[in-house]
């Protein structure tokens, strides 16, 4: 089963390679990762989602809690929670297509934030769900070029992750 | 507020610490620190002659002492030495710290000379490693990684310490910390008391208990309380080999090693158990066979200080995250609160049964009467002559099971070995180590001759410094586990498991300055034994020629159970 965990790390050189290098070392497969300073800027918030079996996902947050400079972690999926990723990407956009393409953007909420005579390009925010029904909605022959963030999540309600 | 260099902190941090030896070797990027090393008396310095042999000799005074060992190296070559010693105190969870140089932070990443990443290099072997970025930062840093190696789990913790930190001009103001506190390390330092509670119920329930004792008691120094749980419930304990000594070998109660070549009626025992305490053990592949056929009717109770070590391999019942030696003392209190025992005929009829194992196999071997000495009787005789008190330091390989199975430990800290890392070439330095701080203790390193070269070089330290410790070389002419796998697996296809032009042992120890005898048969092996023991300030290196055909039993059947094991080289279970 997918898994989201999001932990709180400091904000030092080097701990996000051992964040990385434990997943591979110790055969956890990483989905996507995403990693960025938090409001206090001593402190990092990385994402990574990732799958296994129950085992496996107990080994994943025990081995990341051991990590020196893992302050705290939350496996988002044991609870409600939002999750949301951000992808641009580069869409062929000519003759009648131009307006289908657009057509299919609105659709999905998304937004044209660079334009040419010949491309669109899109930013469209949702859980990888979304993001994957519209690349199979516009036609995998028009996607130019993708680039996503990785999820970002958060629990729903009053829990907090913070020190 | 006393000013000092980056250098000088290093040296006043160790001093500090209370660290009275080191062992390490200097080089280009050190060369401030050994400066400052110089110029004081208190810490000793120990010049080994391969790096490597500087990481064991600072594990194997931590595995005897419980107080992390300190190792001060060069960068590039130097650390990479370092390496294979740093892996060895990770597995087994030995405190240590390792002080590495690295090129001035102005070079870092220009492919400088004898630079290396070894950050990067050592992340997966250690517990936590800290790169310099300012002199200042050197004491608090000593003092993170002693406390980080020490606490909790124990392992090793890496200083990278650019040269340009430890620059003898530029000096800034030093201060030792007294305390150190970490938001993001918290070491559990005592068990969840309703788990505690259920595991004396547990415990009061069992019909077929075992305690298995680890590595984990002995480090964490529980294993009085250990014995006085068995005691106390008259339960039957098995000691991994990381857990020799943890329970006395010689006591009735005792059932031998588990595992790989555990003892028949430990592994039976285990099997046919209805539950386990594991006190510090991590159910290591070499102990569980085949983890869907371990212990079938057995619920475990898994006491360990590392979370991550609770249910990696084996489901446990009641997981108990916390120091045993505390969770030990309350789960004693429980006891005798309880006024309770588990019930006496099923545990008197559990011993009956366990007897019947005992009497099966018992650890026999057969001796060739007037033919090559068997490895086992050398181990016996070892036992003999130094009445079970040595400090053992062990190789890897054949020898380094028939010294578990044959030497009685009954203290802890006294079977030191590399278990989870399996490091040949680990034996001599390690006894050397010990040695040094335990100069009136027995020391011993029982070794092979293909172990033993891995780091013969460091005969020449002990010359230096004069450590009078005594190798029992197991001189069998091969590589005596990969050739018994090979007889057992390969039809005798001895695949490069021979050691074809051996050195003249003999006069490679008296080019060194030391002493050696060579024994090939019984009757010179006890009077070669008492003479290299009575030699108290020399050290003695006996070849001993032991018979290359030797197998170590019993020995787990692969992908099998437990009780699945080959008792000979004929008679299976």
């Amino acid at each position: 089963m997918r898994h989201i965990i999001a932990v709180l790390l400091e904000n030092e050189a080097g701990a996000l390679s051992r964040v990385v290098g434990l997943f591979s070392q110790r055969n956890f497969n990483i989905e996507t990762l995403n990693v960025a300073p938090t409001e206090d800027p001593t402190l990092s918030r990385l994402t990574v989602t990732t799958s296994g079996s129950d085992r496996v996902i107990e080994q994943i947050t025990k081995q990341l809690n051991k990590l020196i400079e893992v302050v705290k972690l939350v496996d988002l999926t044991e609870g409600e929670h939002i999750e949301r990723e951000m992808m641009l990407i580069k869409l062929k956009a000519t003759g009648q297509h131009r307006d289908e393409v657009k057509r299919t953007v609105d659709i999905f909420r998304g937004q044209i934030v660079d334009v040419s005579s010949s491309i669109y390009t899109v930013q469209l925010t949702g859980d990888q769900g979304k993001l994957d029904a519209f690349i199979a909605a516009i036609g995998e022959t028009y996607v130019l070029e993708t680039v996503r963030t990785g999820v970002s999540g958060i629990a729903r309600g009053d829990k907090v992750l913070s020190i | 507020m006393e000013m000092l260099s980056g250098a000088e902190m290093v040296i006043r941090s160790l001093q500090d610490q209370k660290i009275e030896y080191i062992y390490g070797y200097p080089g280009g990027s050190v060369l401030h620190i050994y400066d400052a090393l110089a110029q004081q008396e208190q810490v000793k310095h120990i010049l080994v002659r391969h790096e490597q042999a500087a990481t064991h000799m600072a594990d194997a005074y931590a595995r005897a002492s419980g107080k992390p060992g300190v190792v001060l190296v060069t960068s590039g070559p130097g650390a990479t030495n370092a390496v294979t010693g740093i892996a060895t105190a990770f597995m087994d969870s030995i405190p240590m710290v390792v002080i590495c140089g690295q090129v001035p932070s102005t070079l870092i990443g220009e492919d400088a000379f004898q630079e290396t990443d070894m950050m990067g290099v050592s992340r997966p072997v250690v517990k936590h490693n800290f790169a310099v970025k300012h002199p200042s930062e050197i004491p608090g840093l000593i003092k993170k990684a002693f406390y980080i190696a020490s606490s909790g789990r124990p392992g090793p913790v890496v200083i990278d310490i650019p040269k340009d930190m430890t620059t003898p001009t530029d000096k800034f103001e030093y201060s030792y910390p007294e305390t150190v506190s970490m938001r993001s390390y918290n070491p559990a330092t005592r068990g969840h008391s309703g788990q505690i509670k259920k595991a004396v119920e547990l415990l009061l329930a069992a019909r077929r208990p075992v305690i298995l004792v680890g590595g984990g008691a002995v480090g964490g120094k529980a294993t009085a309380e250990a014995t006085e749980l068995a005691k106390t419930l008259n339960f039957p304990v098995s000691n991994t080999l990381m857990g020799l000594g943890g329970y006395p070998s010689t006591d009735r109660q005792w059932l031998g090693m588990p595992g790989m070549h555990g003892s028949y009626e430990a592994n039976m025992a285990l099997h046919s158990s209805d539950l386990i305490l594991s006190i510090g053990a991590r159910f290591d592949d070499r102990v569980t066979n085949a983890t869907e056929k371990f212990c079938p009717t057995a619920k475990i109770i898994h006491i360990d200080i590392d979370p991550s070590s609770i249910s990696k391999t084996i489901a446990a019942d009641v997981p108990i995250v916390g120091p045993a030696k505390s969770v030990l003392i309350e789960m004693l209190a429980l006891l005798a609160k309880s006024g309770k025992q588990p019930d006496a005929d099923a545990i008197s009829s559990w011993w009956s049964q366990i007897d019947q194992w005992r009497e099966r196999h018992g650890g026999r071997y057969e001796r060739n009467e007037g033919g090559m000495l068997k490895p086992q009787q050398v181990v016996e005789a070892l036992y003999q002559v130094t009445k079970g008190d040595a400090y053992v330091c062990s190789d890897v390989g054949q020898h380094q099971m028939f010294a578990a199975q044959y030497y009685k430990f009954d203290k802890p800290n006294r079977w030191i070995n590399s278990g989870g890392l399996g490091t040949m070439g680990f034996g001599f330095p390690a006894a050397m180590g010990v040695k040094l701080h335990y100069p009136e203790a027995e020391v011993v390193c029982i070794t092979g001759e293909g172990s033993f070269q891995m780091n013969l070089q460091e005969f020449s330290t002990c010359s230096q410094y004069g450590i009078p410790v005594k190798i029992v070389c197991l001189n069998n002419h091969s590589l005596g586990m990969v050739r018994q796998w090979q007889d057992m697996n390969y039809e005798s296809r001895h695949s490069q498991s021979y050691m074809q032009s051996l050195p003249d042992f003999h006069k490679l120890t008296d080019a060194y300055g030391h002493k050696a005898i060579t024994v090939k048969t019984e009757a010179e092996l006890i009077p070669a034994l008492e003479e290299a023991f009575a030699l108290k300030d020399e050290l003695v290196f006996l070849d001993i020629h032991v018979d290359p055909t030797e197998h170590v039993y019993p020995m787990l059947v692969p992908k099998a159970s437990m009780r699945d094991m080959w008792l000979n080289k004929t008679e299976r279970t």
